[in-house]
């Protein structure tokens, strides 16, 4: 059933008793042609791309929890595409362009709207640095734009004069958007399962199964499945996953942690960033605060952060905007960060054939719909599509790596 | 939050630490001739256990001294393996 206005009134007039489940549950097939791993946003997604793009319908989700369960469900919904790299611009603002149409496509609401983000300055090689990000922005026709101090006063009206490390300056980006995580998970989920993709939840991969060179399926928590191709889409779990198939990845596996608020009344539009704390925060649509930092010191699969870093983060925020001072917050969590030593993705074969990474090398929830698209077209064709060439694992060996650590203002 | 036993100071607070990632990690033997994979190899394939890993950790808001320690990466349960007599 499709999702429009006049299925909302069907409904409403038998008083909500009649709809449908949004996608099936169905016990494992014995084989299939392509096994994604992963049930987040870009495994779901990655099912649906074959499904839409290439005809490939005899597909399975396996997700060792619930459906959008893993760090779907803890990033901070931020969307963004302020990158330096000539390969990550283009592969960022592709992303911005398929989340732009991702509600329609699906035909499921994942409640984008575009918020802008303002980064406080707050040093003089803050401020370069955020030039610098600027003309390269301009360069792909990006509004990005510096913000004088009067003008971001007539902005944002209440930031603080008495900062430790006063405000001295700002920069703009407009097209910054927050969308609903679990409903990209839901969505793509609803609209993969209508073409035939079988998405088990509750089945965790125990082995990979190779012949020769050669994947032929994977071992899991409900028997041995079978399958010539196999994607990996693992956010926080790459390494365990890949280790199964004999591989070591370029990446560590690092806590990022959030914090909400209880929910107060509409007081911030945009994103901010602390350039001299490296934290960011913004409203929610529930009104909650959303506070988001840097990284932990330490790797880790603990889900978990450490006190220190969550004062840290908050410590920034109530530097700026001291009328924040006595909120309650309600959680604090960490979400796992599969972070490659350029801070960039891998979507990538591997020296098992069949055998397939989509990495999302720092925070994967903005690349959701591009690497999900990208991983689908890699696995259909065998062939690195134009837009991730210089994404592929072996870019560690060459030396053509994508710095973009260091680069964006929130790290 | 890691209480970390340092082999001189004895347990104290994470934040007195630097993490230095994988303990007994080896240069390759021969870095002229080590190709790209074996240079690969070293420098960009961490082991990043989910379980038990040994560490070095660094103290440097306290003694300023090296010291290697068993961290389990998924309970943080963490376990003294060196002792400060080892390096008299």
């Amino acid at each position: 059933m499709s999702y429009s206005i006049f299925s909302l009134v069907r409904n409403a007039i038998d008083y909500h008793q009649n709809w449908q489940k949004a996608w099936r549950n169905p016990d494992p097939k014995r084989e299939y042609d392509v096994i994604i791993i992963g049930g987040g946003g870009h495994g779901l997604g990655a099912a649906w791309y074959l499904a839409r793009d290439h005809g490939i319908t005899n597909v399975a989700v396996l997700e060792k929890g619930w459906l959008g369960g893993g760090n779907t469900a803890r990033n901070t919904m931020t969307i963004r595409d302020n990158y330096i790299r000539s390969a990550s611009v283009p592969f960022h603002r592709e992303s911005m362009k398929l989340w732009r149409g991702l509600s329609r496509d699906l035909n499921y609401n994942v409640m984008l709207h575009e918020r802008g983000m303002i980064t406080f300055l707050q040093s003089g090689s803050g401020v370069s640095h955020a030039r610098r990000m600027a003309d390269t922005m301009s360069v792909f026709d990006s509004e990005y734009i510096m913000l004088p101090l009067d003008e971001l006063r007539r902005r944002v009206p209440f930031f603080s004069d008495t900062a430790r490390m006063p405000i001295i300056g700002a920069v703009y980006h407009r097209k910054i958007a927050m969308a609903r995580h679990d409903a990209v998970a839901w969505g793509y989920a609803r609209a993969a399962d209508k073409r035939g993709v079988d998405i088990i939840q509750n089945c965790e991969v125990t082995g990979i199964l190779r012949e020769g060179n050669r994947v032929t399926g994977v071992d899991t928590s409900r028997g041995v499945i079978k399958a010539k191709k196999i994607g990996m889409a693992v956010a926080g779990h790459g390494s365990v996953v890949a280790e199964m198939a004999g591989i070591r990845l370029p990446l560590e596996t690092w806590p990022l942690q959030a914090l909400v608020s209880t929910p107060v009344k509409p007081v911030l539009n945009e994103i901010f960033v602390v350039d001299g704390f490296h934290n960011y925060f913004m409203q929610s649509d529930k009104g909650e605060l959303v506070v988001g930092g840097v990284t932990d010191p330490y790797p880790s699969y603990a889900q978990r952060g450490s006190p220190q870093v969550t004062e840290h983060v908050i410590e920034g925020l109530v530097d700026v905007f001291p009328v924040f001072k006595r909120m309650k917050f309600m959680r604090q969590w960490a979400g796992m960060l599969d972070i490659t030593y350029d801070n960039s993705p891998i979507i990538s074969g591997t020296s098992l054939e069949g055998f397939y990474i989509d990495v999302a090398g720092s925070g994967g929830f903005k690349t959701t719909p591009v690497a999900a698209k990208m991983h689908a077209d890699l696995i259909a064709n065998d062939r690195p599509h134009p837009l991730i060439e210089e994404f592929g694992l072996n870019r560690f060996q060459t030396g053509r790596l994508l710095v973009e650590g260091g680069v964006d203002a929130n790290r | 939050m890691l209480l970390i036993p340092c082999p001189w100071c004895g347990a104290r607070n994470e934040d007195e630490f630097l993490n230095g990632g994988e303990a007994d990690k080896r240069r390759p033997a021969n870095p002229v001739q080590a190709g790209s994979e074996e240079w690969y190899r070293y420098l960009y394939t961490p082991a990043n256990t989910k379980g038990w890993l040994r560490e070095r950790w660094w103290h440097v808001r306290g003694c300023r001294r090296w010291f290697k320690v068993d961290r389990n990466t998924h309970t943080h349960e963490i376990k003294q393996v060196e002792e400060a007599d080892q390096w008299r």
